[in-house]
């Protein structure tokens, strides 16, 4: 392979250098300018490094703007949603995993036939629902409609496969109770599957934007992602601060992903994660 | 990670004859199990999809109630209208955006999957888009994408190409949204191919070695034939991903400049949440569902062919 030879070696530093400059420039740059004195801003040439640190434009935004009710919200519905996901495909996973019953191949199939349905065909029932039962604007309307999914259940059941089981059999010869072996022996066992369902679920729910630009129409209930759209309104064409909003809001989602990359990649390849 | 069908249909038979006095709840108790996700789905998922295909036979107040039954008016309608304009920007959007995120995704993977010292260091700056959401990735776009004091053209000026309007003229919207798309996209291509690669045995690269194949040989050959269920995969999922665009759309042009990039998806919400007429956007949803349910059929009859599974 042409890495032996060190031409070629400088060669692919050289491709992997240009590569990763192109992808994190927008970010780097949106931290730069988060941090530039108002009038650098919009210099001509423009410039890339902040002559000096101005911290204040993120007491500034946070001034202005709700950021931390943002971050708050969107907070606690990822982690609503995240843990409600686990609690509801768990049980339903295993189920299907572990047990026998009347009707599983054809309930089993209604559940797979669901994630072939786009999100927009069940959009505009969900908001009238959502509308009717006067969730607007409230934490219950932004987190209900995502608490079951028949992905989870499906990468959980796909966990759950791999428990043996006879240990189960051992186990209840040994006079312990289906829930307990569910939740004291399989739940751990499984653990890594839970993380995979999880750091998924919290991304893609932190991400979320139509959903919450729908039942949300108040200041204080935007999600991070609503507000930093508004944040552009609101701010006018003062870069340097819808900057400093931006990269508060982008924080937490690159905390996760560096703690659960490894567990999406093995998510990603244990059941296909819808886009 | 093989899934393990049979063991799905058919259970081992117990060792134990459960007793007469745990038969009733042995019966009732994997219902319990299921009753959560089961009454959630029925509730946000089922119900929906049947509540939707009963609204788009439906003219709507305002409210969402339906009110007058029109058959399959919307339908006639939608076909005859701007629909299909917005079809052939979604189409267009897709032919932009797929191909050349699963080229740059596999290009990268390829890059980073080389053994050299500080891979692990580009992996992870190769995957970070994959925690930019779109609304937040748009909203950093939107800076450097003004033709004004936007880097992009001031960048573009260095090799001599005049101020590009990207989100204003008609020609480059979407091309433009099409570019911020990729970008934000590349993260979970790229995961995804370099998890496909490191599956690749590294015996058989070895044997094609000793056989005297350069890296082109050996990835055309080996590499590309193996991951090639994880191109389909990502292909098919990327297609999925591209029809339902929204918050680029949303955040960087609302659709226009005249309707350049106002697809689908952005169409459906203005019909249904800006002019209210839920039946017709109903409608309109269900036969985007069709549209794509045809374009996934073709992508496997299409595809599946050349992909090479274990």
């Amino acid at each position: 392979m042409s890495v032996r030879n060190p031409l070629g070696r400088l060669l692919l530093y050289l491709l992997l250098t240009a590569a990763a400059l192109v992808i994190v420039f927008p970010l780097l740059y949106a931290v730069s300018i988060s941090l530039m004195p108002p009038a650098e801003v919009n210099t001509f040439p423009p410039r890339f490094i902040p002559s000096s640190l101005r911290w204040a434009n993120y007491a500034e935004v946070a001034r202005t703007v709700p950021v931390a009710r943002y971050l708050l919200n969107s907070l606690v519905v990822s982690a609503a949603v995240t843990l409600g996901q686990i609690a509801t495909a768990s049980l339903s996973g295993y189920a299907f995993a572990f047990m026998h019953f009347r009707g599983r191949a054809a309930l089993f199939a209604l559940f797979m036939s669901t994630m072939m349905v786009p999100w927009e065909v069940t959009l505009i029932p969900n908001y009238l629902t959502i509308r009717s039962l006067r969730l607007l604007n409230s934490y219950p309307g932004l987190i209900l409609p995502f608490l079951a999914t028949a992905f989870g259940t499906f990468l959980l059941r796909q966990f759950f496969m791999q428990v043996p089981r006879e240990l189960e059999d051992a186990a209840r010869i040994d006079g312990c109770g289906r829930f307990r072996f569910f939740w004291s022996v399989a739940l751990p066992l499984a653990r890594p599957g839970l993380l995979t369902l999880g750091a998924y679920t919290f991304l893609s729910t932190w991400n979320q934007y139509l959903w919450p630009l729908l039942v949300t129409n108040t200041r204080l209930m935007r999600t991070v992602q609503i507000g930093v759209r508004f944040l552009m309104n609101e701010e006018g064409m003062q870069y340097h601060r819808i900057m400093a909003g931006a990269v508060l809001c982008l924080v937490p989602a690159l905390l996760i992903l560096l703690w659960g990359q490894r567990y999406l990649v093995r998510g990603m390849m244990a059941g296909g994660i819808k886009g | 990670m093989a899934s393990l069908p049979e063991q799905a249909v058919r259970p081992r038979p117990r060792t134990q004859a459960p007793k007469a006095r745990t038969r009733w709840a042995e019966l009732v108790e994997p219902y319990l199990y299921l009753a959560p996700s089961l009454a959630l789905l029925a509730i946000f998922t089922f119900y929906p999809i049947v509540r939707s295909i009963y609204l788009s036979l439906f003219l709507t107040d305002p409210l969402g109630r339906p009110r007058v039954f029109v058959g399959l008016e919307h339908y006639a309608n939608t076909l005859s209208s701007t629909f299909l304009q917005s079809m052939g920007v979604t189409l267009l959007f897709v032919f932009y955006t797929v191909p050349v995120g699963l080229l740059l995704g596999l290009a990268l993977a390829l890059l980073a999957h080389q053994p050299l010292r500080g891979t692990r260091l580009f992996q992870l700056i190769f995957s970070s888009p994959l925690a930019v959401s779109a609304a937040i990735g748009s909203t950093i776009w939107v800076m450097l994408l003004n033709p004004v004091s936007g880097i992009l053209n001031y960048l573009l000026g260095y090799v001599g190409i005049g101020r590009v309007h990207w989100l204003t003229d008609p020609r480059w919207a979407l091309p433009a949204v099409g570019m911020v798309s990729i970008w934000l996209r590349l993260g979970f291509n790229f995961v995804l191919m370099l998890s496909a690669l490191q599956n690749v045995p590294e015996e058989l690269l070895e044997a094609a070695v000793v056989d005297g194949a350069g890296f082109w040989a050996k990835t055309r050959h080996i590499t590309l034939p193996m991951i090639s269920p994880t191109l389909f995969f990502a292909a098919v999922v990327g297609v999925i991903h591209a029809f339902q665009v929204f918050a680029e759309i949303d955040i960087m042009t609302s659709g226009g400049p005249s309707n350049a990039t106002n697809t689908v998806v952005y169409r459906i919400y203005q019909v249904a949440f800006r002019q209210y007429e839920f039946g017709a956007a109903s409608a309109q949803a269900i036969l985007l569902f069709i549209v794509m349910v045809i374009l996934t059929y073709l992508q496997f009859r299409l595809g599946e062919r050349r992909v090479h599974y274990q």
